[in-house]
């Protein structure tokens, strides 16, 4: 299913970047801002989605050759295995843990193992949303 | 358990300041040493993780090498704990997994866990040595050595296990595991089968254990049970107290086999002979004897325990050693003699049990020694067991049978394999020089005892005429097999020695079995005793409860038994055939096997007879029981608590412009009932969406909008994809009947829904829990509450739900792309 479709193809150039900046700053935002894990792995599916649409799957395919169905399991393996974190220390598992660590630049900063956890959901959630989209697409 | 928490805090302590200043590495040697066991269990599980990795780059190496490792180290590890155990020291370590329930992962060591630990790493390392000559590298060696593993692991973490919860776990995962292990060769129909009705037992089984353990932390408060056993005295009048003992021993029979539950075990043997040998001789069946063992000091007292125990043992006994005379497959009769084996220790059990029944009190250390006796036979088991199960697998891996029909003659064609079995066969039939016969003669004073002490008489005379059966079956394996005429016109290959490294595994255990009758004292004070001390703590504090074995006890009974066993043996397998024909007096469809192929077939109809019922394949019928189940239990809730008395005037005013966006979505909605296209249908869809994420903006909700906004995009590019493969839209011709039923249950849906939305104020049935995210930002270093909620405070369901995601993306997937190829009827029986 190829399709001539100039103006859409253009703005996507762009839009994608945008989009996917975006999905960075929702994840990374989330701690304390509106954001987070799901939705900015919601974003960054969307923006694929917008690609597969705009051009066509083969090409999309060549570009970012990833299997999504890994990402998804990446995602929850992270998911889980940040759990076994507190585990080792003698947590209960799933605790989470967080600081603060004078960095250069960005000055005094929060670090948290909520990040770890947060980045595996937004995983499993592209590679989900991801692998549905293209398995229903593709099989025409 | 304060000692232990004491413990756990040190060390969480001593590992931060380890980290804090790892310059400085201050770690307690003692506490290393604890939290070794814990490692014990986790590093096979661990490896069993890694070995999908070890791909075939390094062909040249069978990567059974590679898993021998574990087991070896393990067991070198856990050998070095002997000399503590026989001090009479015990071992237990927690690390916290879900405190607020009690469940904790506490590795517990003592004589009777240590015993089974040796056994399960031991025989495992030799049945890995053996099974890398076994299988060839064709096999999917990945699949079976990443299941041996697991199986590894969970069967460690059963017998290290003191918490009742995490023992569950790994108990289900033997049967998991085993599953897996049975069908390796998951493209035979029998191998299938096989593991079906293993899996099905022995997990019925297990989910009665878990209940009983319910009821146990029920009356106990404890779910370690080392504090069941301690506190046993406080609850044993309570009613659920039976209940509970009845349903443990359901866990332990089906597990261990039991009569008559006996029957997964036989076509079980459709695994490789390497894990016959391991799981379904050696270790797992005998996670049942185990779990009766450990649970001895509480139920032991009960008059019930003894007699169910007891009496299921024997009759195990008998009906297993009876049934292994007329199989004409090796592999069966081992099975059936493993299942006999394995109802005769749990008889041993069931007779020590009376150490600590009121009535015999006087008695009690006299009985107490059928447990040491119990244990001695299971170690003798796993021994020459296992060195006749590799024995099979020889002869069937060199010949390409084990039909003894066609076999004969072998004594002088394989003369180590035949020595092998003539060693374990004669310790099974329970003959000196053997360990076997040391552990039988110590079965047959226990029954004697129990027979003396007006019990019953028929229990010993049930064990002695077992016992002749035992040894009828053990001649005929050995001499069957390996005497006779050889017919080289029936084997699939002509008879040769099989290769050193195969006969390495089985020589070693066939040493053992002379060595322990040799040197039996070794055995029994170093590991035995210890454990017999661990099964009666109450016994043990004021006796000394050790045993010495000796090999001669003069003339008595015993000798005389046992004396009778061979003279009886002998003369039943001269006229074998002569009585043969009492096996045709069952009929083959009273057999249990039948029953159980019965059940399962009746499930199937039955349920496939309700599911037709309600399963028409219309989405809309389904979308209908759902929001029927909701109008009966929402609005059924409504109704009962009373909450729909509405007051409006305290809710805040409606603007302008949330009516703008209210009567948009309510032409939207409208609108689709009359939509012509598909394509406009879903469009009008996203506007009822887009505006509920309008409304969130409204209530100054951000994640929510944001969040709605954007499934709501992603979820219409799914529904247009979706929607191409579907025919035509036009309207179908459904039955006004149904017509109306969709109405009603629409309007019902609807006007429950507003009347919740409307009295969700009024009614305040408990008090609101927001109180506990207020301080996210101090507890969770979060400013985002909606995010800490999500990612800290419920991390548990946001961790399941990323899982749950993920098997319904793997699930839509296989739907999609995993279809039957074009001719085949169904993937199965390739």
């Amino acid at each position: 299913m190829r399709t001539n479709n100039v103006i859409l193809r253009t703005v996507t150039r762009i839009v994608v970047i945008i989009i996917l900046t975006l999905a960075v700053y929702l994840f990374l935002a989330g701690h304390h801002a509106p954001g987070g894990g799901f939705i900015g792995g919601l974003v960054l599916a969307s923006a694929f989605v917008l690609l597969f649409i705009a051009v066509d799957m083969e090409t999309v395919r060549k570009a970012v050759p990833i299997d999504f169905k890994l990402v998804a399991a990446l995602g929850a393996f992270i998911s889980v295995a940040t759990g076994f974190g507190g585990v080792m220390f003698g947590e209960p598992f799933l605790n989470q843990v967080f600081g603060y660590v004078e960095l250069p630049f960005f000055g005094e900063t929060e670090l948290t193992t909520v990040t770890i956890f947060e980045a595996g959901v937004a995983l499993a959630v592209v590679g989900v949303v991801v692998t549905i989209i293209l398995s229903i697409a593709e099989d025409v | 358990m304060n000692g232990e928490s004491i413990h756990d805090n040190r060390t969480a302590h001593l590992l931060l300041q380890f980290i804090e200043n790892n310059s400085f590495i201050y770690i307690e040697m003692e506490d290393l040493i604890l939290l070794t066991i814990n490692l014990v269990i986790i590093i096979p599980l661990l490896a069993a993780a890694l070995v999908p990795f070890l791909h075939k780059k390094n062909s040249k190496i069978h990567i059974g090498w590679f898993i021998f490792l574990i087991p070896l180290t393990l067991f070198i590890l856990l050998l070095r704990y002997i000399p503590r155990i026989a001090n009479g020291e015990t071992l237990a370590y927690t690390v916290e997994w879900i405190p607020t329930y009690h469940i904790n992962f506490t590795a517990y060591l003592d004589g009777l866990s240590l015993i089974f630990a040796l056994l399960i790493t031991g025989i495992g390392a030799l049945v890995t040595i053996y099974s890398i000559y076994y299988l060839s590298s064709k096999e999917n060696l990945i699949h079976f050595y990443t299941y041996l593993l697991l199986f590894m692991g969970a069967m460690l973490g059963v017998v290290f296990s003191d918490n009742m919860m995490v023992l569950y776990v790994f108990w289900e995962l033997t049967s998991i595991s085993s599953f897996l292990l049975i069908a390796f060769w998951y493209h035979r129909k029998q191998s299938r089968d096989g593991a079906q009705k293993s899996l099905l037992i022995t997990v019925t089984g297990g989910i009665a254990m878990l209940v009983g353990f319910i009821m146990l932390y029920y009356m106990s408060g404890t779910m370690s049970v080392r504090g069941v056993i301690s506190a046993v005295l406080s609850f044993q009048e309570n009613p659920l107290f039976i209940p509970a003992m009845c349903l443990i021993l359901l866990g332990a029979f089906t597990k261990s086999a039991q009569f008559p539950f006996h029957i997964w075990l036989p076509t079980a043997m459709e695994a490789p002979t390497p894990v016959s040998a391991y799981l379904h001789s050696a270790t797992m069946v005998k996670a049942g004897i185990y779990l009766v063992a450990r649970f001895t000091p509480v139920f032991g007292g009960e008059d019930t325990w003894f007699w169910l125990v007891t009496s299921v043992g024997l009759i195990t006994l008998f009906w297993g050693s009876f049934t292994a005379v007329r199989q004409t497959d090796l592999k069966a009769l081992l099975a059936y003699s493993t299942v006999s084996q394995l109802g005769m220790i749990m008889s041993m059990f069931g007779i020590s049990s009376l150490a600590l029944n009121s009535g015999f009190r006087a008695e009690s250390v006299l009985f107490s020694q059928a447990a040491f006796a119990a244990l001695f036979h299971l170690v003798n088991h796993s021994t020459f067991k296992g060195a006749l199960f590799m024995v099979v697998g020889i002869v069937d891996h060199e010949l390409g049978t084990r039909d003894i029909r066609r076999l004969g003659g072998l004594a002088t064609l394989m003369p180590i394999t035949f020595t092998i079995a003539i060693v374990g066969a004669f310790s099974m039939a329970g003959l000196p020089p053997f360990n076997g016969f040391l552990s039988k003669e110590m079965f047959f004073t226990a029954v004697l005892n129990a027979g003396n002490a007006g019990l019953s008489s028929a229990i010993p005379v049930v064990a002695w005429v077992a016992s002749i059966f035992t040894f009828v079956y053990s001649m005929i394996f050995v001499f069957k097999t390996f005497l006779g005429t050889y017919k080289e016109e029936k084997l699939e290959h002509p008879a040769h020695e099989a290769p050193y490294g195969m006969l390495f595994s089985p020589i070693v255990l066939g040493s053992l079995v002379v060595l322990i009758f040799i040197f039996p004292n070794g055995l029994g004070e170093n590991l035995l005793s210890p454990a017999l001390a661990g099964i009666f703590p109450s016994l043990a504090a004021g006796e000394n409860l050790g045993v010495h074995i000796a090999l001669w006890h003069g003339f008595n009974t015993e000798l005389m038994m046992t004396i009778g066993v061979v003279l009886g043996g002998i003369l039943l397998y001269m006229t074998i055939r002569y009585w043969k024909n009492i096996y045709r007096l069952f009929p083959e469809h009273w057999s249990f096997n039948t029953l159980y192929g019965n059940i399962l077939e009746q499930l199937e109809v039955v349920s496939r007879k309700i599911t037709d019922f309600y399963m028409t394949g219309y989405l809309r019928d389904y979308m209908v029981y759902i929001y029927l189940f909701f109008i009966l239990a929402v609005g059924g809730m409504v109704v009962f608590t009373q909450s729909y008395e509405l007051e409006i005037a305290e809710n805040a005013p409606i603007s302008e412009f949330e009516w703008v966006v209210a009567i948009v979505m309510i032409i939207a909605a409208l609108s689709i009932l009359f939509a012509k296209s598909r394509l406009s249908a879903i469009l009008l869809n996203s506007v009822l969406g887009y505006g509920v994420a309008i409304f969130f903006v409204l209530f100054r909700a951000p994640d929510l909008a944001l969040t709605q906004t954007v499934v709501e995009t992603v979820t219409t590019v799914l529904f247009l994809v979706a929607y191409y493969f579907l025919p035509e839209w036009k309207k179908e011709d459904t039955r006004s009947r149904s017509d109306k039923v969709n109405l009603a249950v629409s309007i019902g849906v609807g006007v429950i829904f507003t009347i919740i939305a409307l009295a969700v104020q009024n009614g305040k049935l408990f008090s609101s829990i927001s109180s506990y995210f207020e301080n996210s930002y101090e507890l969770a270093g979060g400013k985002n509450i909606v995010n800490t909620i999500l990612s800290d405070f419920r991390a548990f369901d946001t961790m399941l739900e990323v899982v749950v995601l993920l098997i319904a993306g793997i699930g839509v997937y296989t739907l999609i792309k995993v279809k039957a190829r074009k001719g085949d009827t169904t993937l199965e029986d390739e």
